[in-house]
């Protein structure tokens, strides 16, 4: 299981990943930015999104992971809050589980799209490490 | 920032490798060095006409700073960039002068404030009442805030205040990913969330009666600043791009000092088909503020009933547009990117409408929802290829602002100053607090001092709409 968590950036937010593999980072980095819009805990795990896409560059792949995300939940006007991902070459599928928003949940910032700034996928020691600054 | 690192030109700009940063000494002295690392990098990008330079709120953006402005010619190799332009293309506000006085709303302000939150869908997961279908959308696309009054959404009277006449030439929804498409369709009319807002202001102070007559202000009376942008559409062009555009890079020959820079030249494929796109997403903004207004008519009028909203102005901070400007006595064409920063035409320029020609273009600056918003007017003689500050421009990142303020206490506080908020996000109100921009006073002022554009009338702020 990956950990999230943020860095700062003066506009937008700096949002990071970590996991034991590419794919666990990546994943983690998808909650750091839906928890920006929402409490992932209150949302439940109804509807599940299939996101395929090819991308040889992690970089490249970490931010059109995120966008194709953003792009599913916004829209569906959708909140996603577990997420899985696979990759065999440059091949990717994932997997988004949520819900459609209800008056009850608790609304955060609208994510607009990642983008290149703050940009890396690298491996330190065992662990990978994803980040990126998203625009809200 | 580290001033010993620039040249000063003047008390009010300062010099640096290709780029020129305007603000007094303390304000530039405040803004974080990714700033003048961004906007240097952006003075390096080919066929820059001049130098790249920031506005006195300029902040560390992605790609280029926002309040960064820069200029390019086509025919010398010039690019467009996506970063130059920012993801919510043609954000801007449209600014209402209403035939009323605060002394005529306070009495309803409350009923006001729930009519108007009802009215404006706001925030993340909100869908407009408006639902278009792929090819509705693609004639809004072509047609902007023209569009939009003939379905039925406000007057063509409004037209005459919007910049390009509500309809921006040039756009090309076969450029618009099916994908952009889509994030639309349910987002004509609303209003987003993080810095968005509708406001319900009242000129506190006027600077200059001449301006401020042409303008219809006087003290006293209420002004109603809606601030958004290019919503869904314009959110997944700019995601489309950027990426599209860092990877033809290499290819197009362009050597990036970095990547976020993703540029194409005007005149290549990739460069066309982006302005084409933008082009789209700008009258997707012009016509999402045009139908903003008309919801908040109806959302006055139900309250207010023989309240007037006209249409003071509608102008952009996220643009490229292919404009002419005078650069050592020639007359060119240029594309200026202006990202976080307004288009500030001078008096007599033609584009004005009548009656704003003697006074020069009215500039809103948006401030936070604590502190106040500026109306200013378009100076002759403006260095920055008619270019002002769009607002106060953050000082305090939003994590750190969420962290540092709580959203309930921040609204209550502020609801004991007399300034009504109303949002569904407790973590975006306190990401949005006053304390964590610049002070808009200064930063206003600077940009009058540096001959960017002059004030006319102070706003504050009564009513919020959040998202």
């Amino acid at each position: 299981m990956g950990e999230y968590g943020y860095f700062e950036h003066d506009a937008d937010i700096g949002i990071t990943g970590t996991g034991k593999t590419v794919e666990e980072a990546f994943e983690a980095a998808a909650k750091a930015l839906f928890s920006i819009q929402c409490d992932l805990s209150e949302v439940r795990p109804l509807h599940t999104i299939n996101i395929d896409f090819s991308e040889d560059d992690f970089e490249y792949a970490l931010v059109t992971w995120l966008n194709r995300l953003v792009f599913e939940a916004q829209s569906r006007k959708m909140a996603f809050s577990e997420f899985s991902l696979k990759r065999n070459g440059e091949n990717w599928h994932g997997e988004a589980i949520g819900q459609h928003w209800s008056d009850s949940m608790t609304r955060g910032g609208e994510v607009k799209g990642a983008t290149l700034t703050g940009l890396s996928v690298k491996q330190e020691g065992k662990e990978w490490a994803a980040r990126c600054i998203v625009d809200v | 920032m580290n001033i010993n690192l620039l040249k000063m030109v003047s008390p009010y700009s300062w010099e640096a490798d290709g780029a020129l940063l305007y603000g007094s000494a303390p304000l530039i002295a405040e803004m974080d060095e990714k700033v003048l690392e961004q906007i240097t990098n952006v003075a390096k990008l080919p066929g820059l006409v001049g130098r790249a330079m920031t506005m006195p709120d300029a902040h560390w953006g992605y790609g280029f700073p926002i309040g960064g402005v820069a200029a390019f010619d086509a025919e010398e190799g010039g690019i467009i960039s996506a970063g130059g332009v920012g993801f919510d293309i043609s954000c801007g506000i449209r600014c209402l002068r209403a035939n009323l006085g605060w002394d005529d709303i306070q009495p309803v302000a409350k009923q006001l404030a729930d009519s108007l939150y009802r009215s404006i869908p706001a925030g993340v997961g909100e869908e407009g009442r408006i639902r278009l279908g792929v090819d509705e959308l693609d004639e809004v696309m072509m047609r902007g805030a023209q569009w939009a009054v003939d379905s039925g959404y406000g007057t063509a009277l409004d037209l005459d205040y919007v910049e390009e006449t509500g309809k921006m030439k040039g756009a090309e929804p076969e450029c618009v990913s099916l994908h952009a498409k889509h994030r639309q369709l349910g987002e004509m009319g609303t209003l987003g969330s993080g810095n968005h807002y509708l406001e319900i202001q009242v000129v506190d102070e006027i600077f200059d009666e001449t301006a401020a007559q042409a303008f219809g202000l006087r003290t006293g009376k209420i002004v109603v600043s809606i601030h958004c942008g290019s919503r869904g559409l314009g959110h997944q062009i700019g995601t489309d791009y950027l990426l599209l555009l860092a990877k033809a890079a290499g290819r197009l020959g362009i050597r990036l000092p970095d990547r976020e820079l993703a540029c194409a030249p005007i005149l290549s494929p990739e460069g066309k088909q982006y302005i084409g796109a933008m082009n789209s997403a700008i009258n997707i903004a012009l016509a999402n503020r045009q139908i903003l207004a008309h919801l908040a008519r109806e959302a006055f009028s139900k309250i207010l009933p023989g309240s007037r909203l006209e249409t003071l102005f509608d102008v952009s901070h996220n643009t490229c547009k292919l404009e002419q400007h005078s650069v050592g006595g020639r007359e060119r064409l240029l594309h200026i990117h202006r990202k976080g920063a307004t288009r500030a035409f001078p008096p007599h320029h033609p584009e004005l409408p009548e009656r704003y020609r003697e006074a020069g273009q009215p500039v809103i600056i948006g401030g936070s929802m604590g502190t106040g918003s500026y109306i200013l007017a378009g100076n002759p003689g403006n260095p920055a290829f008619a270019s002002a500050s769009h607002g106060a421009g953050r000082a305090m990142s939003r994590t750190r602002a969420a962290k540092r303020w709580n959203g309930r206490a921040l609204i209550d506080e502020l609801a004991a100053r007399g300034i009504l908020i109303k949002t569904r996000s407790m973590r975006g109100a306190a990401e949005e607090a006053p304390g964590a921009y610049k002070d808009v006073d200064r930063v206003v002022l600077d940009t009058e001092n540096a001959n960017l554009a002059r004030r006319v009338a102070h706003l504050s702020p009564r009513i919020c709409i959040k998202g």
